[in-house]
């Protein structure tokens, strides 16, 4: 039987198949953070279960800190609290905990892939739905709510029923100043926000094969948006050479024999997808989203489509913007380049290569939030931390920041925020907050210019 | 968990697609530690305007409509995986949400906390909305055993459908926890013979 990459790991992890009902699917990490866990820890105290396999934990601190003064305690008590609970369960559990002022510290799904901890042919768990970000390793990673959180705690496990298979292919030679973020904003637009719901998504073909591993991440990370619970790319040698040599990482002889295995996962030629989509790579352009879910996307040179529906006006009511309009020239007072989607090194990299010897415009506020402590550091000693002082960015610590706001990084009612993250839903960015999704390299641009601008004749 | 049989009782219409987590309860309240108080956030910013005071055009303020029975739009719940939002739902009141279309990880979150997902075609949706804006005193009846839901003033119902393994956890209040920590010896084998990482 010909089998895709997706029935590979997954055969791979079932522990028990219950007639007519779900599998019993074994999990190699469980990742946890700060928001999503302490009811789970709860429960099991409760129900006086303990935690099976603390081992296969690893928990962070990065939706509720802040990003200033990261060595003084948190001012808000409410988060302050949600913090120690975080230290106190990992504690109390032998939980690693890589916490606010670790050097490891940092977004989950930064910091997981940069010490090694993901791994391909691994099942990846953490109560965020952004855990799809994993899957750029050929892995089956997904977000899960609370209960499954406890019901990992309790058993390693987990019920599900296995997802329908769904592939997206794409081929040719991206345009200069596409990213992959324009790429999967652009797939998402034509797909829509639920054409995933109830699948696991592979991606294929020679634009995610040319991908470096922070560009599949980018697109793996938004499979989610479109309603997939993952979504997957094959490992190869991109893959091998980014976890080779990393912390926790296998070693020697024994990363030669994972490696071997490794090799096997990818998708038998003639196996069957239940739904596949293909598309041209000449077709992508910068993308920018003009509504309040992640679908409601246009290439930066084309104009808010006519004719849409009830829940559309609604969204282009709450953005203030009409119908046939174009988004060249919108001023922007506000732009974002962080979070699980968009702030990895080469995502800094990218913008600070636009910005080098430029200024940002008065009106804007940049906001420059690294994924994680060891970003920080490379930004640091890539000289990319004077690039963007000297062009008035505002460079912060890392964590979740303006992407959900829970922390003070928020964008101010009515005031529009051209960000480098995953949602674009009303008051996501701060209550009344609009914001505009686009690559590093848009949110680059819009800062420099003060306003959406087609960059692409800029670039060299 | 709380068992669910069945149920008949009005519905307030939430005619919006897309309805996300983040507007179900916004992230600002996700500060707690544990699953009480979510309720009096739920849809926090459609809710209350900016001063606090209740939205009139919003239908949750609008005396009209009341019930345990919430009918949106297509793809509800989609967005962030915080089961608050399912917690938020329940405390208000809320036991069954209807829509076209639910978000795979919002659906898993409200079926392991007793708040049943009901998915019905988009026909029957439009039914549903076009029935409880004619009279908010519609009375729905949901029946999990035969798997159905009907305006009970017409006669009007549809089949639905729900995971077997599920449906009997409602029916008789049963968590997925009990279940995997019964399956322990399973779980220890898997880890003695097929453990890769």
């Amino acid at each position: 039987m010909k089998r895709t990459l997706f029935d590979k790991i997954w055969d791979a992890h079932v522990v028990e198949t219950i007639t007519a009902g779900p599998d019993i699917l074994y999990i190699d990490k469980h990742l946890i953070h700060e928001v999503t866990s302490p009811q789970a820890f709860n429960e099991l105290r409760e129900r006086n279960i303990p935690i099976l396999r603390p081992d296969k934990i690893v928990a962070t601190a990065d939706h509720n800190t802040p990003t200033e003064n990261q060595h003084l305690p948190i001012k808000d008590l409410l988060s302050r609290n949600q913090l120690k609970q975080l230290s106190t369960n990992c504690e109390e559990n032998n939980i690693t905990l890589y916490g606010l002022g670790h050097p490891y510290n940092g977004i989950v799904h930064v910091m997981a892939p940069e010490l090694g901890i993901t791994q391909p042919g691994m099942t990846i768990v953490c109560g965020d739905s952004h855990t799809s970000t994993h899957g750029a390793f050929g892995t089956i990673a997904f977000g899960i709510g609370t209960s499954q959180v406890a019901q990992v705690f309790a058993s390693q496990c987990l019920l599900v029923e296995k997802p329908k298979k769904l592939r997206v292919n794409v081929n040719g030679k991206l345009k200069n100043g596409v990213l992959p973020k324009d790429v999967i904003l652009y797939l998402i637009s034509k797909l829509g926000t639920n054409s995933g719901t109830g699948y696991f998504c592979e991606y294929a073909g020679n634009v995610f094969e040319e991908m470096s591993m922070e560009g599949r991440m980018t697109v793996c990370n938004m499979s989610i948006e479109m309603g997939a619970r993952g979504g997957l790319i094959a490992p190869d040698e991109t893959t091998f050479s980014y976890v080779e040599g990393r912390e926790f990482a296998p070693k020697g002889v024994e990363f030669e024999k994972m490696k071997a295995y490794w090799k096997n996962l990818k998708t038998d030629e003639g196996a069957e997808f239940d739904k596949e989509y293909s598309f041209s790579a000449e077709d992508i352009e910068p993308m920018i989203t003009y509504g309040t879910n992640p679908g409601m996307g246009i290439k930066l040179t084309e104009a808010i489509p006519l004719n849409q529906g009830n829940s559309d006006k609604k969204a282009l009511e709450y953005m203030g913007f009409t119908e046939g309009e174009s988004l060249i020239d919108k001023p922007i007072n506000y732009i974002f380049i962080g979070s699980c989607t968009n702030s990895r090194i080469e995502d800094f990299r990218t913008a600070a290569s636009y910005i080098k010897g430029k200024q940002k415009a008065a009106n804007v506020n940049a906001l420059i939030v690294p994924g994680s402590r060891q970003v920080a550091e490379q930004i640091k000693a890539e000289g990319l931390q004077s690039i963007f002082e000297e062009a008035g960015f505002s460079l912060r610590q890392p964590g979740c920041s303006a992407c959900l706001a829970m922390n003070d990084d928020k964008i101010p009612a009515g005031e529009y925020c051209v960000s480098t993250s995953n949602r674009n839903f009303e008051g996501r960015q701060g209550q009344g907050s609009r914001t505009l999704l686009a690559s590093p390299l848009t949110a680059a641009a819009t800062a420099i210019a003060g306003k959406i601008t087609n960059f692409t004749h800029n670039l060299n | 968990m709380e068992k669910f049989i069945s149920l008949t009782d009005t519905a307030v219409p939430l005619e919006i697609e897309n309805i996300d987590t983040d507007q179900i309860i916004p992230a600002r309240f996700l500060k707690a530690t544990d699953k009480a108080g979510f309720g009096e956030n739920l849809f926090r910013d459609w809710r209350f305007n900016k001063e606090g005071n209740p939205n009139p055009d919003f239908n949750l303020n609008n005396k009209k409509y009341a019930g345990s029975i919430l009918v949106a739009g297509d793809n509800f719940g989609c967005g962030s995986s915080r089961e608050h939002a399912a917690w938020a739902l329940k405390a208000y009141g809320f036991k069954v949400i209807v829509s076209s279309y639910f978000a795979d990880i919002f659906k898993g979150n409200s079926l392991n906390n007793g708040l049943l997902p009901l998915q019905v075609s988009p026909e029957f949706l439009e039914k549903l909305f076009i029935a409880i804006n004619s009279d908010a005193s519609e009375k729905i009846h949901i029946d999990l055993e035969n798997q159905l839901i009907k305006i009970t003033s017409t006669g009007e119902s549809e089949k639905f459908d729900i995971d077997p393994y599920k449906k009997n956890c409602m029916l008789n209040g049963y968590d997925d926890i009990d279940f995997l920590v019964s399956r322990k010896e399973a779980i220890q084998k898997f880890e003695d013979t097929k453990l890769q990482f």
